[in-house]
């Protein structure tokens, strides 16, 4: 068989299988049960808890969980603007970048803070060390770790009981960071750095170069720490400014797996440890399949168009025996270019080792498509809450369907959640939508502009792609945008912390809502949300919703681009 | 919300300490032990470093084997790729003419045996490496350029190929500079 589609069948299995045990583990963790990691972690955590002042028997209802979150995150703001805004004097700076301008601070310190990662400056030329490590990398660790803690508060909220109380926010949250994320950035980075990743304190080296005989300065630095952790946490903010792509940050075809399966290795293991966390094995097993089914239904015609070609290239007469090539490197070749696309996008990753812009127009469709769903496995911790709306919808319609009280988890489902899911669901659409038809509005307007760097339909999806990446926290892009702008660093900043906390606040009050309801035990009238039938209708809402809201726009921009090129 | 305020101000100082003081420096650490100390690999030629490993530079000249296009001029210090989209008439054009000059350069060349990755530009505008096929095509050219056997160079082009990882995942590939120095090392 073909060694490239061998490649990607073995980053799949390779991340289900890692993941399963990963979710067993991760559930020890958040219930507080002994792992292998508490002789070290134990001591550490009680001395933070000791400092800190905070009490972690002290459990929260779900309005303090939000408070504590909203409260920390605003904090962190603040010490990124700082960084940013200054790193230019600040120490460790070898390679004497600037500071950024405040517009390009405010999006960036969102941006990082959001786990969007959306990035309007270039690694190489728009950060110092200090700053792509306290201050990026840092985020990258703490912004995963609170989405992580954030869904074991909905985790909590579905038990069987009636309660308020739903665990303490900071305790999940250090846990999450120390137990999971920490030690497996170890693990990553090692493999890296051991295979060409740069981790050196020095600035630029430079050599010359062998035909020309000139100098080229060459970019390095503290890289493996970050890249590790970018991947991990679904961040995807890359320490060189073409990401995974730059061959110190994806040096080959091995580093290439182990980031990949970073992606969406702790998304998927979240999705197994609700399983082991609530001993409900069989509804983490239909969200598995609903996730996988959406994934691969992105994936599979996305593979198949990368490695077929332009279409456009096809007619010159040329061979595409590799796919199509442009924005790809010959080390990872288009079928794991394409596989790593969708990934990074149905997750909130959003790190890219091939330039998303110049893929085939359906693949750059379904690209979109992963975050304008952004629930198929989705974010850590917050790809599940997002996937928790589409349930309640869903146990809604099919309890009206059927004619069943609608209910889920033994709690009765009403007007009020509902309510909150429908414009949390709506939200999304909203956001990218008018961010799109408000910034089209602007070019046609003033067409010299200068944003895009293509014109036509492709010009539009760029633009498209862009408040997509913001809505979904994805932080991947269309990179032809000249998106350091004014406009584009306010517009999408203000999408990306919207986007970010209300779909983390509605799931959270619905779930808290619903934990103090009473609890209903199954019956033989009982709406079972843990079979493939169910599955079946969750994915079905999904699809509709997404089809509703986005085909219009999908239609403007890559399926136009499609038919014009065949 | 006040009562909050301190408690993260001191958790969030205190894993500042952990994740991006102690985690960068035990990274730092263990790259130590890695090739050149983490501090990227480099090939030297006559004492002089000639280039990274793993950093693609230009090669354009017939004696050569080319290098991918690059939209940065193989500039090490700001990657970048083209952004073009596969329908854009201006990207399209530059294509042909790429197509074109390198039939030009290599007149024994079919048109249809140019991999399309020697006429488009790599993700990062560094990408090291082209197909064995893309060195393979470069060889009438460079035997009449240098004076030697094309079976010379076919052999070079063999001892040069990377094997899929583990024989088994991924692509085929040539790492240019490599292939280029033990050209040089050839008379």
């Amino acid at each position: 068989m073909n060694t490239e589609i061998l490649g990607i069948i073995l980053m799949f299995t390779l991340t289900v299988l890692l993941a399963i045990p990963l979710g067993r583990y991760i559930a020890k963790v958040y219930s507080g049960e002994s792992t292998f990691l508490d002789p070290i972690f134990n001591p550490l955590e009680k001395h933070f808890f000791r400092i800190s002042g905070i009490n972690i028997r002290q459990e929260m209802t779900w309005k303090q969980h939000l408070i504590a979150l909203l409260t920390i995150n605003f904090l962190w703001f603040f010490w990124a603007m700082f960084i940013l805004m200054n790193q230019g004097w600040l120490p460790w700076n070898p390679d004497k970048n600037p500071s950024m301008s405040a517009d390009l601070a405010f999006n960036t310190a969102i941006s990082f803070v959001a786990n969007t990662n959306l990035q309007h400056y270039s690694g190489e030329t728009g950060m110092s060390y200090l700053g792509q490590i306290v201050c990026l990398t840092f985020f990258q660790f703490i912004s995963a770790g609170a989405g992580m803690a954030i869904c074991v508060v909905v985790f909590n909220a579905m038990k069987e009981r009636t309660s308020e109380k739903l665990g303490n926010f900071y305790n999940y949250f250090l846990k999450s960071c120390t137990r999971i994320l920490l030690p497996l950035s170890l693990i990553v980075a090692t493999i890296i750095v051991f295979n060409g990743t740069p981790m050196n304190i020095e600035g630029k080296a430079s050599f010359i170069s062998m035909q020309a005989g000139d100098t080229v300065q060459l970019s390095r630095g503290p890289a493996a720490a970050m890249v590790a952790i970018k991947q991990l946490g679904t961040n995807g903010g890359g320490f060189f400014g073409v990401n995974s792509a730059h061959p110190l940050e994806n040096p080959n075809y091995l580093t290439n797996i182990v980031e990949n399966v970073s992606i969406i290795l702790i998304p998927i293991a979240m999705v197994f440890a609700l399983g082991f966390y609530l001993k409900r094995k069989r509804l983490s097993l239909m969200i598995f399949g609903v996730m996988t089914l959406g994934f691969l239904l992105f994936l599979l015609p996305s593979v198949y168009l990368e490695m077929k070609g332009n279409t456009a290239i096809s007619s010159m007469g040329i061979s595409q025996q590799l796919g199509s090539m442009e924005g790809k490197e010959v080390r990872f070749g288009s079928a794991a270019s394409a596989y790593w696309g969708i990934t990074t996008t149905v997750t909130s990753n959003g790190s890219v080792n091939a330039m998303h812009d110049s893929f085939t127009p359906l693949t750059g469709m379904f690209a979109l498509l992963g975050m304008m769903v952004n629930a198929f496995y989705g974010g850590v911790g917050v790809g599940f809450l997002n996937f928790y709306i589409f349930i309640i919808i869903a146990v809604f319609i099919s309890g009206l369907m059927v004619g069943r009280t609608p209910e889920f988890m033994g709690k009765k489902i009403e007007a009020r959640e509902m309510k909150i899911a429908t414009i949390i669901a709506l939200l999304h659409p909203l956001l990218i939508l008018a961010g799109t038809a408000l910034s089209s509005y602007v070019f046609v307007v003033h067409p010299n502009i200068g944003w895009l760097n293509n014109p036509s339909f492709h010009g539009f999806s760029e633009m498209l792609y862009e408040y997509t990446s913001s809505a979904a926290n994805n932080g991947s892009g269309f990179e032809g945008l000249g998106d350091n702008t004014l406009w584009w660093n306010i517009t999408c900043g203000i999408i990306m912390i919207l986007s970010r906390f209300l779909p983390i606040i509605g799931p959270v009050a619905i779930a808290g809502i619903l934990a103090n309801k009473k609890y209903i035990p199954e019956s033989a009238g009982t709406l079972k949300t843990d079979t493939s039938t169910f599955g079946l209708m969750v994915f079905a809402v999904i699809m509709i919703l997404a089809a509703l809201s986005f085909f219009p726009a999908l239609t403007l921009g890559p399926i136009s681009e499609f038919f014009t090129i065949q | 919300m006040k009562s909050q305020i301190l408690p993260a101000i001191k958790l969030t100082f205190l894993s500042l300490v952990l994740l991006a003081i102690v985690y960068p420096l035990i990274i730092l650490g263990i790259a130590q032990f890695a090739p050149n100390s983490g501090k990227v690999q480099f090939i030297e030629r006559n004492n002089k470093i000639i280039g990274a490993e793993n950093v693609g530079q230009k090669f354009d000249q017939d004696r050569y084997f080319y290098s991918r296009p690059s939209v940065v001029n193989y500039n090490a210090a700001s990657s970048g790729g083209s952004n073009k989209g596969p329908s854009n008439p201006d990207y399209l054009a530059t294509v042909q003419a790429r197509i074109d000059t390198f039939l030009v350069h290599n007149p024994t060349v079919a048109k249809a045996d140019i991999p399309s990755e020697l006429v488009t530009a790599s993700g990062s505008g560094l990408d090291p490496h082209i197909s064995p096929k893309g060195a393979l095509v470069q060889v009438d050219r460079i035997a009449k350029k240098r004076n030697i056997s094309n079976e010379k160079l076919i052999n070079l082009i063999k001892i040069n190929t990377e094997k899929p990882f583990l024989g088994l995942f991924g692509t085929e590939k040539i790492n240019v500079l490599k292939l280029n120095l033990a050209l040089d090392n050839l008379k």
